[in-house]
C-alpha cells in the first residue's frame, strides 16, 4: 500500500519549550492513522504542521511525495480541534460558502445525508448541539471531497452516544477509500477506529505500530488488577511483589499472566487480598501507562 | 477566485443585517444625531446682524451712519463673488458697497430686510440690487459631519473588532485551511462593509433630505463618490489597525487612537478655520478632513469632483497605504489555538 503522507524529522521549538521533537512516520492510504497521547503531548501541533497552519522549525512533510504548498487545501480536509464558523449562518448557508470555496465538491445533499444534518440545516448553527456540530465540521472537512481527511480530537467532550455516532461516520468515511489522520486521547476511540497509531508523548513518538501489534510486543496474555493498596499493607510486600512480578501504575498493581488460574490461586497463597481485583485484556489505556509511567493527566474519560 | 470571494462577501452580509442589535444601532444613532441637531440649532441664536462690505472697511466711509450703530458686525471682502455667495448662503444679512453706493439683499433672508431698512435709514439713495438664495443652517453645515463620523465608526470597529474576533475565536484559521487567498478574504469585508455603510448612509441622508430639506447646492453623485472613496478609506484603516493583533482591548484601544482624533479634527462639528496651524496640518493626514472638506464643498459651495481633487487624491494616496500596509501585516491566525 503507497503512502499518502511522509514525516521526517519533524520539530516544533516554541522558545524553550520542545512542542515537537524529532516526530517521523509515514501514512499509508486508505487507513485511519491515530496519533494519541495526552493533552500537551504535541498531537495537535504536530497536526497543523502537517495541515500547513504551523510552519515547522525544521523538518520535511511530503504529501504524495511532494512538499505541501496553498495548493494541498484542494484535497484536504480539515477539522480542528478548536473553531468556529461565522455567526447567524444555518448549516446550509455555511455548507454552501465553503463549498464555494474549492473547485470540486462533493453535492452538498449527500453531505448533509452522510453527516445526518437532515434536520438542522436551516438552524443557525450556534444552536447546535456538540455532536451535531462536530457532524456539520466533519462535513465541511469532507466538502472537497478530500483524500486525506484530518480530524484533530474531534469527539472530545461529547457524550458517549454523540461518540458512537460520530465513530460510525468515521468509519463510513474510510470504507470510502479516505485516509484518516486522527489525534486523540481517548484510547478506547483510537483502539475503535485506528489501524495504526503512534503514541506521543512530550513531543516525541514512543510507539508506532498497529495496535494489536503493540500490546502483543508489550504485553503476553491476560493483565490482573489490584488496588495497589493491596499490596501495600501486606507485611511481605517486598517479596510478594518480586515472587509474583507485581507492577505499580499508579494506583494499581498489575500481573501480566498467561495461566490466570495459577496467578490467582499464587496471589490467596501469598496472602493478598483480592478485594478489587479485576482480569482483562491489556488495551492501550495499559500501554500507554507502561510506556510512559504516568497516565493521561488532566483527561476526562467518557 | 470570484465565487470565493462572493461567497464571504454574503455570508458578511447575512452576518450584519441578521444581528438586529447592531442593525438597528447603526440606522437610529446618526438620524437620532441629526433630529437632535436640528432641534437644538432650529433657532436663530444670534443677536447681531452681519454685513458684508465691500473693499478695506478702514478706507471706507468711517463715518458713515450705519458704521456707528451697535450690534452689526462688519466684514469686509476683497472679492465680490465671494461675498456674493456668503449673502446667498445666509452668512451675511446684507452686502453694501459704500463707494459705489450701492447695495445687495437677499430677498428670502428676514434678517436682510431689517439690515436694508437700517441702510436706508441712513442712505435712501444707495441702489437696491436683489438676490435670492436659501440660508444654509448649521445643520446643513453638519450633517456630512455626522454623517462622516458613523460612517468612520462602522468602518473602523465593523471591520476591526469583526476581524480580530474572527481571528481569536479560529473562523479565519478554519478559513485558511481552504484555498481562500487572503486578498479574496480581505476584498470581501472591504466590499462587505462598504455596501452596508453606503446602503445605510445613503438611506440616513435621503431620509433626513425629506424631513430637513438640506441645502445641497452641488451634484448628489459627486457626493456619494467622494463618501465612497472616504468609506474604502476608513475600511482599508480599520484592516489595517486589525491586520494582526487577536486581542479586542488592544484593538478597541488602537480603534480609539484613531477614531478620537478623527472626530476632534475633522471638522466633523466645528470649521478648523482659525484653529493652529499644527492642528490644520495634522488634520490633513486624517481621511476623514479630507472626505468631510470634499462633501461640503460640493454640498454647500457647488463644487465639482475636479475642484475637489486635491481631497480625492489625499483619500486614495491613504488608502492604497492602508490597503497595502494591512495587506502585507495581516496574519490569519493568532497565538491561541
Amino acid at each position: 500500500m503507497a503512502e499518502i503522507l511522509e514525516v521526517l524529522d519533524l520539530k516544533r521549538y516554541f522558545s524553550k519549550n520542545k512542542a515537537v521533537d524529532g516526530v517521523s512516520f509515514k501514512v499509508k492510504k486508505g487507513i485511519c492513522f491515530g496519533l494519541l497521547g495526552p493533552n500537551g503531548a504535541g498531537k495537535t501541533t504536530t497536526i497543523e504542521m502537517l495541515e500547513g497552519i504551523v510552519e515547522p522549525t525544521s523538518g520535511n512533510i511530503l504529501y504524495q511525495g511532494k512538499a505541501i504548498d496553498k495548493q494541498i487545501y484542494h484535497e484536504l480536509g480539515i477539522q480542528f480541534q478548536h473553531t468556529a464558523l461565522q455567526d447567524h449562518l444555518t448549516v446550509i448557508e455555511t455548507l454552501k460558502m465553503f463549498s464555494a470555496f474549492y473547485d470540486k465538491t462533493l453535492p452538498i445533499k449527500d453531505l448533509i445525508s452522510l453527516c445526518q444534518l437532515d434536520d438542522f440545516i436551516n438552524q443557525d448553527h450556534r444552536k447546535l448541539s456538540g455532536g451535531q456540530k462536530q457532524r456539520l465540521l466533519l462535513a465541511l472537512a469532507l466538502i472537497n471531497d478530500p483524500q486525506l481527511v484530518f480530524l484533530d480530537e474531534p469527539t472530545t467532550g461529547l457524550d458517549p452516544h454523540s461518540r458512537r455516532l460520530f465513530w460510525d461516520l468515521v468509519n463510513k468515511i474510510k470504507s470510502q477509500g479516505k485516509t484518516i489522520l486522527l489525534t486523540t486521547h481517548y484510547m478506547d476511540e483510537a483502539e475503535y477506529l485506528c489501524d495504526e497509531i503512534a503514541i506521543m508523548d512530550k513531543g516525541k513518538i514512543i510507539a508506532l505500530d498497529r495496535p494489536e501489534v503493540l500490546l502483543q510486543q508489550h504485553f503476553s496474555g491476560a493483565l490482573i488488577k489490584l488496588p495497589k493498596q493491596n499490596i501495600d499493607t501486606h507485611e511481605n510486600k517486598e517479596n510478594v511483589s518480586e515472587q509474583l512480578n507485581i507492577q505499580f501504575v499508579q494506583q494499581s498493581a498489575q500481573v501480566q499472566s498467561l495461566d490466570i488460574q495459577a496467578t490467582l490461586v499464587a496471589l490467596i497463597e501469598q496472602g493478598v487480598s483480592l478485594e478489587g481485583l479485576q482480569v482483562k485484556s491489556a488495551n492501550l489505556d495499559d500501554l500507554f501507562l507502561k510506556l510512559t509511567g504516568h497516565g493521561l493527566e488532566g483527561v476526562n474519560h467518557v | 477566485m470570484f465565487k470565493r470571494f462572493l461567497a464571504v462577501l454574503i455570508a458578511r452580509n447575512y452576518e450584519f443585517f441578521r444581528d438586529r442589535a447592531a442593525l438597528g444601532w447603526n440606522l437610529i444613532f446618526p438620524v437620532l444625531l441629526v433630529v437632535g441637531f436640528a432641534f437644538i440649532f432650529s433657532g436663530d441664536g444670534k443677536t447681531l446682524y452681519k454685513i458684508g462690505v465691500l473693499s478695506d472697511i478702514s478706507q471706507t466711509s468711517n463715518n458713515h451712519k450705519l458704521m456707528e450703530l451697535k450690534h452689526i458686525e462688519f466684514v469686509s471682502y476683497d472679492e465680490k463673488s465671494i461675498a456674493m455667495n456668503k449673502l446667498r448662503q445666509h452668512k451675511i444679512d446684507l452686502l453694501v458697497d459704500f463707494n459705489g453706493e450701492t447695495y445687495w439683499v437677499n430677498q428670502s433672508s428676514n434678517s436682510g430686510y431689517i439690515a436694508e431698512q437700517l441702510l436706508l435709514a441712513s442712505s435712501p439713495n444707495f441702489q437696491r440690487m436683489a438676490i435670492e438664495g436659501k440660508e444654509i443652517r448649521y445643520l446643513d453645515w453638519v450633517v456630512p459631519g455626522i454623517l462622516g463620523m458613523n460612517m468612520m465608526f462602522s468602518c473602523l470597529f465593523g471591520v476591526g473588532y469583526v476581524i480580530v474576533r474572527y481571528r481569536k475565536n479560529s473562523v479565519l484559521k478554519r478559513l485558511h485551511a481552504t484555498p481562500l487567498r487572503p486578498i479574496e478574504f480581505l476584498t470581501a469585508q472591504v466590499c462587505s462593509r462598504l455596501l452596508i455603510v453606503m446602503t445605510l448612509s445613503t438611506g440616513i441622508f435621503i431620509g433626513c433630505n425629506w424631513i430637513f430639506d438640506f441645502y445641497i447646492l452641488g451634484s448628489l453623485i459627486d457626493l456619494f463618490i467622494i463618501a465612497l472613496l472616504g468609506t474604502v478609506s476608513l475600511i482599508s484603516l480599520g484592516l489595517l489597525i486589525a491586520a494582526r493583533s487577536e486581542s479586542e482591548e488592544f484593538t478597541g484601544g488602537m480603534l480609539n487612537v484613531a477614531s478620537w482624533p478623527m472626530m476632534m479634527l475633522s471638522g466633523v462639528w466645528f470649521s478648523l478655520e482659525g484653529s493652529p496651524e499644527f492642528i490644520q496640518t495634522l488634520a490633513q493626514f486624517i481621511p476623514l478632513t479630507h472626505m468631510l472638506e470634499a462633501a461640503r464643498a460640493v454640498m454647500l459651495d457647488g463644487a465639482s469632483l475636479w475642484q475637489v481633487k486635491s481631497h480625492i487624491i489625499a483619500l486614495l494616496i491613504m488608502t492604497a497605504t492602508f490597503l497595502m500596509s494591512g495587506s502585507l501585516l495581516f496574519r490569519w491566525q493568532g497565538q491561541a489555538r
